[in-house]
């Protein structure tokens, strides 16, 4: 036994101290607690790993039969195998240097204590979902992960756009949870198991007896299900907004580890993926689509945060060409990188945002180079690993991504590199908007504290040298051997691609400021379709919300509510008040009508039991 | 044995001095015409019992007009008290101005 209970239990433990007493805990305290828990989880993952050796077969631990009913039988499992260690080091590695930065951004702030029980808890949740076992389990982390993101969207619930996107995210969420449900009942009737095991060595056995239109069904419903948490198209919708929630949650849970869980969970149903050569296809369009869809869009933008989260979308689409593709290795590959550099670029942006006191616009900022060297740096190093410039990490993932993309259709890797040009070109905009010229704004710029830019540097190298951290090789035994050559002049192309946005960039934004408004007033009506992200949330105001709302207004609140069911309330009152009424005239308060009442039954009663023998 | 008075009789009495009773207790307005109405319909009762005790040769009736007389008795005092207590606050005797026992 390695104790993996351990690894989620420790972050539970952080929450439950500063959730139940954090209000009362000095700040080191709440400090101890939340950053402790989760560097002690992070070290319990390497001590478990350095145990476990190779792990070439997933190693399980079974605690106990959770849910047994029937033919159901659930138990509370955890597993391990390679996918999972690298999702585990992302997860605790990651979370624990946010957790860092964090004590720097958030130490002026209210609800302190508040902000670390949730991060905790979204740590707990996290692990859980990616040491599940079983399906059940890791939708237990599923929903866990949602409700936090929530929670922390919604941190300053002072301001009603951060509840709103709160709100958002979570009914956005849930129509994917809905076809993850409705993908576990399928998995449950046609294999008759919700463990990873026996549901993927059913699947991959011939005969397995399940129709190869049930496979298809439940992987687009899991499709579905990783669409909705990992923002691609049609629900990303919910990601852009997130960014109200305070910076490092941005960068924590809504760019380097929540929203990777749907690729994670369809890497993790790859047995099945694999057996449905649609629903594969379907998750490459579906890749696609988003990639260029949030990069056009993240062209525009002048929030620092809503460029990023753009990114974060396009970025989420390449990882899922990869795995449409069947490169899943090149999927978790990416999601490590990026988890790298989009982590970085978020503190990064958060470092920029602490020291302009709030300010988000990028057209308020410039000429920071100077005045925050640190902070400058280190986005710097992001963003040549995102915008793929060689050696650097983004340029190892995303060129395992586009690969496999060209040997899976030719034209998806044109795209793809089209795609990573604009990639690099909106992340340069913001950083030379940011950093070059000079300053359009009005706060006084100061460096971060060393405990913010201590795991910026180190997420730094990171980002610099992660490409060199095999995750291909190493899940070979999962997803099997990578396959197809590697072609240097598609490779040279997607890296000139990258080359070419910043040159560009460099020329729109450094050298001749005027250029992109000249360009802009040009092309007015593709730039008013990009600015307002291509009217996506008021089609979804007009196609759903509004109906939705009206219908309910006008037929559940004012016909049945108001209605039938107030109605029929406020109905048997005046009745029994109106029998009332009636019956209250007999109560005269004259004896004489009383005893006139009196005579009156006993003749009645006299007639009956004189003229018909009684009443029968 | 000498022509016995029918049984009917009896009954017709009881039943015409009950029917007076009952009309008197309707129609007068008098509080003291009530209160002897109500008398006379306790002692139109009794003479049913007493009827019927006789004619079935049985105590049980006699009993039964005895404790009618105890609570007729009983009721007169409490009754009779009322009536003095009311004439007293509000100087009538008519029943229908006695009317505040109402909602």
């Amino acid at each position: 036994m390695h104790q993996l209970w351990l690894i989620p239990a420790l972050p539970l433990a952080g929450f439950l101290v500063n959730g139940l007493f954090g209000r009362k805990l000095p700040k080191s305290a709440v400090n101890a607690a939340a950053i402790g828990s989760v560097i002690l989880s992070f070290l319990w993952v390497v001590k478990t790993l350095l145990a476990l050796g190779p792990l070439e077969t997933p190693y399980i631990e079974r605690y106990f039969t959770w849910i047994q009913s029937g033919l159901v039988n659930v138990g509370f499992d955890l597993s391990i195998d390679r996918l999972t260690a690298v999702m585990l080091l992302i997860v605790t590695g990651i979370g624990g240097l946010i957790h860092i930065y964090a004590a720097g951004y958030m130490a002026h702030e209210g609800g302190y204590y508040r902000f670390f029980a949730y991060l905790n808890l979204f740590m707990f949740f996290m692990l859980v979902l990616v040491l599940a076992a079983n399906f059940l389990l890791l939708f237990v982390g599923w929903e866990g992960v949602g409700l936090c993101s929530y929670l922390l969207i919604g941190f300053y619930f002072l301001k009603k756009s951060a509840g709103d996107a709160g709100k958002k995210a979570f009914v956005v969420n849930r129509i994917g949870d809905f076809g993850f449900s409705l993908a576990m009942f399928l998995i449950m009737a046609g294999f008759g198991s919700l463990d990873f095991q026996t549901v993927f060595a059913k699947a991959g056995a011939a005969g397995n007896g399940v129709a190869p239109a049930t496979i298809t069904l439940i992987c687009l419903l899991l499709l579905l299900g990783a669409a909705g948490k990992s923002a691609q198209v049609p629900l990303y919708v919910w990601l852009p907004d997130a960014m109200e929630g305070p910076t490092p949650v941005s960068a924590l849970i809504h760019a380097a580890t929540m929203v990777t869980a749907g690729v994670y969970m369809v890497s993790r149903s790859a047995p099945l993926f694999n057996q449905s050569p649609a629903a594969l296809e379907v998750v490459s369009y579906v890749g696609l689509i988003t990639a260029v869809m949030a990069a056009t869009i993240g062209l525009t933008q002048y929030d620092i945060k809503k460029v990023f989260a753009y990114s974060t979308v396009s970025q989420l689409g390449y990882m899922f060409l990869a795995l449409g593709s069947g490169a899943y290795a090149a999927g978790i590959f990416h999601v490590m990188t990026h988890a790298f550099f989009k982590a970085l670029l978020f503190l990064g942006a958060g470092s920029v945002i602490h020291a302009l006191e709030g300010e988000q616009d990028l057209r308020m900022m410039g000429g920071l180079r100077k005045k925050i060297p640190v902070t400058f740096t280190v986005l710097v190093c992001a963003a040549v690993a995102i915008a793929g410039v060689p050696p650097f990490s983004g340029y190892h993932s995303k060129d395992a991504i586009l690969l496999a993309a060209h040997a899976h259709h030719p034209w998806m890797y044109w795209v793809g590199v089209a795609t990573a040009g604009m990639t690099a070109f909106y992340v340069f905009r913001a950083i030379f908007l940011c950093f070059f010229g000079t300053y359009r704004g009005t706060a006084h710029a100061h460096e971060s504290p060393l405990v913010m830019t201590g795991p910026l540097m180190v997420l730094a190298a990171l980002s610099l040298g992660g490409g060199y951290i095999h995750i291909p090789e190493y899940l070979e035994p999962i997803f099997g051997a990578v396959h197809g050559e590697h072609d240097q002049t598609l490779v040279a192309i997607s890296v000139a691609a990258g080359v070419a946005g910043i040159a560009i960039a460099w020329l729109f934004y450094v050298v001749s400021p005027g250029l992109p408004d000249g360009l802009a007033r040009i092309f007015s009506g593709p730039y008013k379709l990009l600015y307002n992200k291509y009217f996506v949330d008021e089609a979804y105001d007009a196609a759903i919300v509004h109906p939705i709302r009206d219908g309910s207004t006008a037929v559940l609140w004012k016909g049945v509510d108001a209605g039938f069911i107030d109605g029929a309330v406020n109905g048997v009152g005046s009745v029994a008040r109106a029998v009332g009424g009636g019956l209250r005239n007999l109560q005269s308060g004259y004896i004489r009508r009383y005893a006139a009442w009196v005579v009156l039954g006993g003749v009645v009663l006299v007639a009956v039991v004189g003229f018909w023998g009684g009443v029968k | 044995m000498p022509a016995q008075v029918p049984l009917s009789w009896y009954l017709i009495l009881s039943a015409v001095l009950f029917a007076t009773g009952a009309a008197g207790f309707l129609l007068r307005r008098n509080i003291i015409t009530v209160f002897m109405c109500i008398e006379l319909m306790l002692n139109a009762v009794n003479l049913s019992f007493v009827t019927f005790s006789h004619k079935f040769g049985k105590v049980d009736g006699h009993i039964f007009s005895f404790f009618v007389m105890v609570v007729a008795a009983a009721e007169a005092a409490v009754g009779l008290a009322i009536i003095l207590t009311v004439f007293k606050n509000r100087a009538t005797l008519e029943v229908d101005e006695i009317s505040s026992m109402k909602l």
